[in-house]
C-alpha cells in the first residue's frame, strides 16, 4: 500500500512517542537503581547517574530476605505452571474436539471466572486453606495459582489444539487407539511448543501475582517477591529509593527473560483464541 | 442495632434450613444430563474439573453464602445467618458507595484511553514500518512486569523531589511541580495514567491480532477507488475489528474495576480515600477489620454490577457473530 512521505514521517514520529511513553518509567527505574544516596537526595536528578554504584543492590539484599523470597516465588511459579499445564492440556483437548455440554460449561466458566472480584473468592479460600492448615504455606499458594491460571491456559491451549489437524487423530482412532492414547502419543507432541508457551505464561503470571500472596502468606520467610518488595515502601514518602529500585529491577528480570522467549507465541495464542468461531 | 439483632435471630432458623437444602442440590457435576461422554473423555477432564469445582466454583458459592452471615475473623461464637442485613447496612454505607463511584471513574478513565491509545499503536504496528519487530517487542514489555514493580516504578517517576516528572517540569520552567500522588486533586488522575500504561500492551496485542484478520484485498480495492485513510478505516478495518474491540474493552473494564495491586502500591487508597477502589475497600474490610461477611456482601454487589456489563458484552458478541 502506498503511503505519502509526510504521512510516513508522521507514523515514525508517533511510534517513537509511544515507545518513549512505554519505556521511560523503566529507564528511570534503572537509573534510580544505580544512583548513590547523594544523587537521590539531589533536587536535580539526572537520567544518567553521575557516579553509578552497586551499593543499592547490596543494601537491598541486606534489608530484606530477597533470596528467600525469590526461592519462594520460583517454587510457587514453577509448581503452578507445571500443574496447570498438566491438567489443562487434556481438558483443552476435550473442549476443542468434543462439543459436549461439559465443554460448553467449561468455556462458560473460562469467561465468567474473569468477572469474579477476587475478594469474593479469597475470603472462602482463606477460610478453607486455614482449616487445611495450608495458610502461610507455598503449597497452599500453588493450589490457588493453578486454578487462577487455568482460564487463560485453557483459552490458549484450545486454540493450539484446534490448529492441529484432526486427520492424524482420526487415523490413530482407526488403528484402535483410545482418547487418552491419541492425546499422549499423537496430539501432545504436536502441541509441545504451545504447551511450553502456555506453561511459561502461567509461570510469569504466578511470578508477578500479588493479591493472593499478600492475603495467604503472613510471615516474611514464606512470602514471595512482590510481597517482600512492598516492605521496602515503609511509611508514606520515607521509602529508601535506591534499594527499592534495585530490588524491583531484579524481581522483574526473570519475567522479562521468559517473556522475551515466548513473546511471539503469546501473540499467536491470542490470535488463535480471537479467530475461533 | 437491637432491632437488627432481633431480626437476625428470627430469620436465622429458616435461613439455615433453606440453604442446607440448596447446597445439597448445588454441587452436582455439570453436564451429567448431557450427551453420554465416554470414559476416556471423563478421564481427561477430571484432573482439571476437580480443582475448578473445589477451588473456584465452590469458593464462589461459599463466598456468596458468606455475604448472608455475620462471619468474622478470630471469633469464638459460631457464625450465624443474618439474612440480607449486610446488604441493608451496605446500602447506607456512604464510604462504600464513594469507593464504588471511584471504582467506576477509574475503570472508565482507564479503559477508554487505554483502548484509544492501544488502537493507535496497533494500527502503527500493523503498518509496514522499519524496526517493526523491535517496536512490537518493546511495546509489550510492560505486560511482563509485576504490577507491584509497575507501581514502584511510577512512584519513582512521581516522586516530588527525586522524580523525573517534577524535574522535567522544573527544566521546562513550568513551575515547581507537585506531590502528584498525595494531593487530593491529582491523585486519581495520576493513578489512572499508570493504569492506562500498564494495560496498554495487552490491549494492543489483542487489537493487532484482530487487525491481521481484516481482509487485505478489500483494503487495497478501497484504496484504488480513492478512499482516504479515515474512510478505509471506517468502512473496511473497523467492521472487521469490532468484535475483538468489543471483547477486549469489556474484559478491560472488568479487569480494571477489580484491580488491586497497582493502586495498593501507588497510594494504598489515599489521600483521604480519593483512590480507594472497591477492591481495596473490601480487602481492608476483610483482612484488616476481619469483617468477612460484610466484605463478601461487597463482593456480591461488585459481581452484580459486573454481571450486567458481562451480559451486554455477551449479547454484543453474539450479535457480532450473527453479522459475520
Amino acid at each position: 500500500m502506498k503511503t505519502g512521505k509526510g504521512a510516513r514521517a508522521g507514523q515514525y514520529l508517533a511510534l517513537l512517542a509511544y515507545l518513549v511513553f512505554l519505556a521511560f518509567p523503566f529507564l528511570w527505574l534503572l537509573s534510580t537503581a544505580f544512583k548513590p544516596p547523594r544523587e537521590l537526595g539531589s533536587l536535580h536528578p539526572t537520567w544518567i547517574p553521575e557516579d553509578p554504584t552497586l551499593a543499592n543492590f547490596r543494601q537491598a539484599f541486606d534489608e530484606q530476605p530477597l533470596l528467600d523470597a525469590a526461592f519462594n516465588s520460583l517454587i510457587a511459579a514453577l509448581g503452578a505452571a507445571v500443574i496447570a499445564v498438566l491438567i489443562a492440556t487434556p481438558m483443552a483437548f476435550v473442549m476443542a474436539r468434543h462439543r459436549t455440554r461439559l465443554a460448553k460449561a467449561a468455556t462458560g466458566w473460562v469467561v465468567v471466572s474473569q468477572a469474579f472480584p477476587f475478594v469474593l473468592v479469597i475470603i472462602p479460600l482463606f477460610l478453607v486453606l486455614k482449616n487445611l492448615r495450608l495458610i502461610n504455606s507455598v503449597p497452599g499458594l500453588i493450589m490457588v495459582y493453578v486454578v487462577w491460571a487455568l482460564p487463560f491456559a485453557l483459552w490458549m491451549l484450545v486454540g493450539y489444539v484446534r490448529a492441529v489437524p484432526t486427520e492424524l487423530e482420526e487415523a490413530a482412532a482407526v488403528d484402535g487407539a483410545g482418547r487418552v492414547r491419541t492425546l499422549v502419543s499423537i496430539t501432545a507432541p504436536l502441541l509441545a511448543p504451545g504447551i511450553v508457551a502456555t506453561g511459561l505464561f502461567a509461570f510469569i503470571s504466578a511470578w508477578n501475582e500479588f493479591f493472593f500472596a499478600l492475603v495467604l502468606l503472613k510471615t516474611p520467610e514464606k512470602q514471595t517477591l512482590p510481597v517482600v518488595l512492598t516492605h521496602f515502601l515503609g511509611a508514606e514518602g520515607v521509602a529508601d529509593l535506591g534499594p527499592l529500585a534495585a530490588a524491583a529491577f531484579l524481581a522483574t528480570l526473570p519475567s522479562l527473560v521468559v517473556f522475551a522467549i515466548i513473546q511471539k507465541r503469546i501473540t499467536g495464542g491470542m490470535l488463535a483464541g480471537a479467530v475461533k468461531s | 442495632m437491637t432491632l437488627a439483632t432481633a431480626r437476625k435471630r428470627s430469620t436465622k432458623r429458616s435461613m439455615k434450613r433453606s440453604t442446607k437444602r440448596s447446597t445439597k442440590r448445588a454441587p452436582g457435576v455439570g453436564g451429567a444430563g448431557g450427551r453420554p461422554v465416554d470414559h476416556g473423555a471423563w478421564f481427561l477432564v477430571l484432573p482439571a474439573l476437580i480443582p475448578i469445582l473445589v477451588l473456584s466454583v465452590g469458593p464462589l458459592l461459599y463466598g456468596i453464602a458468606l455475604a448472608f452471615t455475620d462471619s468474622q475473623s478470630g471469633r469464638t461464637e459460631p457464625t450465624q445467618w443474618i439474612g440480607t442485613l449486610n446488604f441493608q447496612d451496605l446500602l447506607h454505607d456512604t464510604l462504600f458507595w464513594d469507593s464504588f463511584r471511584i471504582g467506576l471513574l477509574w475503570a472508565v478513565g482507564v479503559t477508554v484511553p487505554q483502548f484509544l491509545l492501544a488502537l493507535g499503536l496497533a494500527l502503527l504496528l500493523n503498518e509496514n514500518l522499519r524496526f517493526r519487530p523491535l517496536a512490537r517487542a518493546l511495546a509489550i514489555i510492560p505486560w511482563a512486569m509485576p504490577e507491584v514493580v509497575v507501581g514502584i516504578m511510577w512512584r519513582l517517576v512521581y516522586n516530588p523531589d527525586a522524580g523525573i516528572l517534577n524535574e522535567t517540569i522544573r527544566d521546562l520552567g513550568l513551575g515547581e511541580g507537585r506531590n502528584w500522588l498525595s494531593s487530593l486533586a491529582t491523585a486519581l488522575p495520576a493513578v489512572i495514567v499508570v493504569g492506562v500504561w500498564a494495560g496498554m500492551p495487552q490491549t494492543t496485542v489483542a487489537l493487532l491480532a484482530g487487525l491481521q484478520n481484516t481482509p487485505r484485498e478489500l483494503h487495497e480495492a478501497a484504496a484504488m477507488d480513492g478512499a482516504g485513510a479515515w474512510r478505509r478505516f471506517r468502512t473496511v478495518t473497523w467492521p472487521a475489528l469490532k468484535p475483538v474491540a468489543l471483547a477486549i474493552t469489556a474484559l478491560n473494564f472488568i479487569w480494571n474495576f477489580n484491580s488491586f495491586a497497582l493502586v495498593y502500591v501507588l497510594t494504598n487508597g489515599g489521600p483521604g480515600g480519593r483512590t480507594r477502589l472497591p477492591m481495596l475497600f473490601a480487602y481492608e474490610e476483610a483482612f484488616r477489620y476481619g469483617q468477612f461477611g460484610y466484605a463478601a456482601a461487597m463482593g456480591c454487589v461488585m459481581v452484580a454490577v459486573i454481571s450486567v456489563i458481562l451480559a451486554c458484552y455477551l449479547v454484543g458478541r453474539l450479535k457480532a457473530g450473527e453479522d459475520a
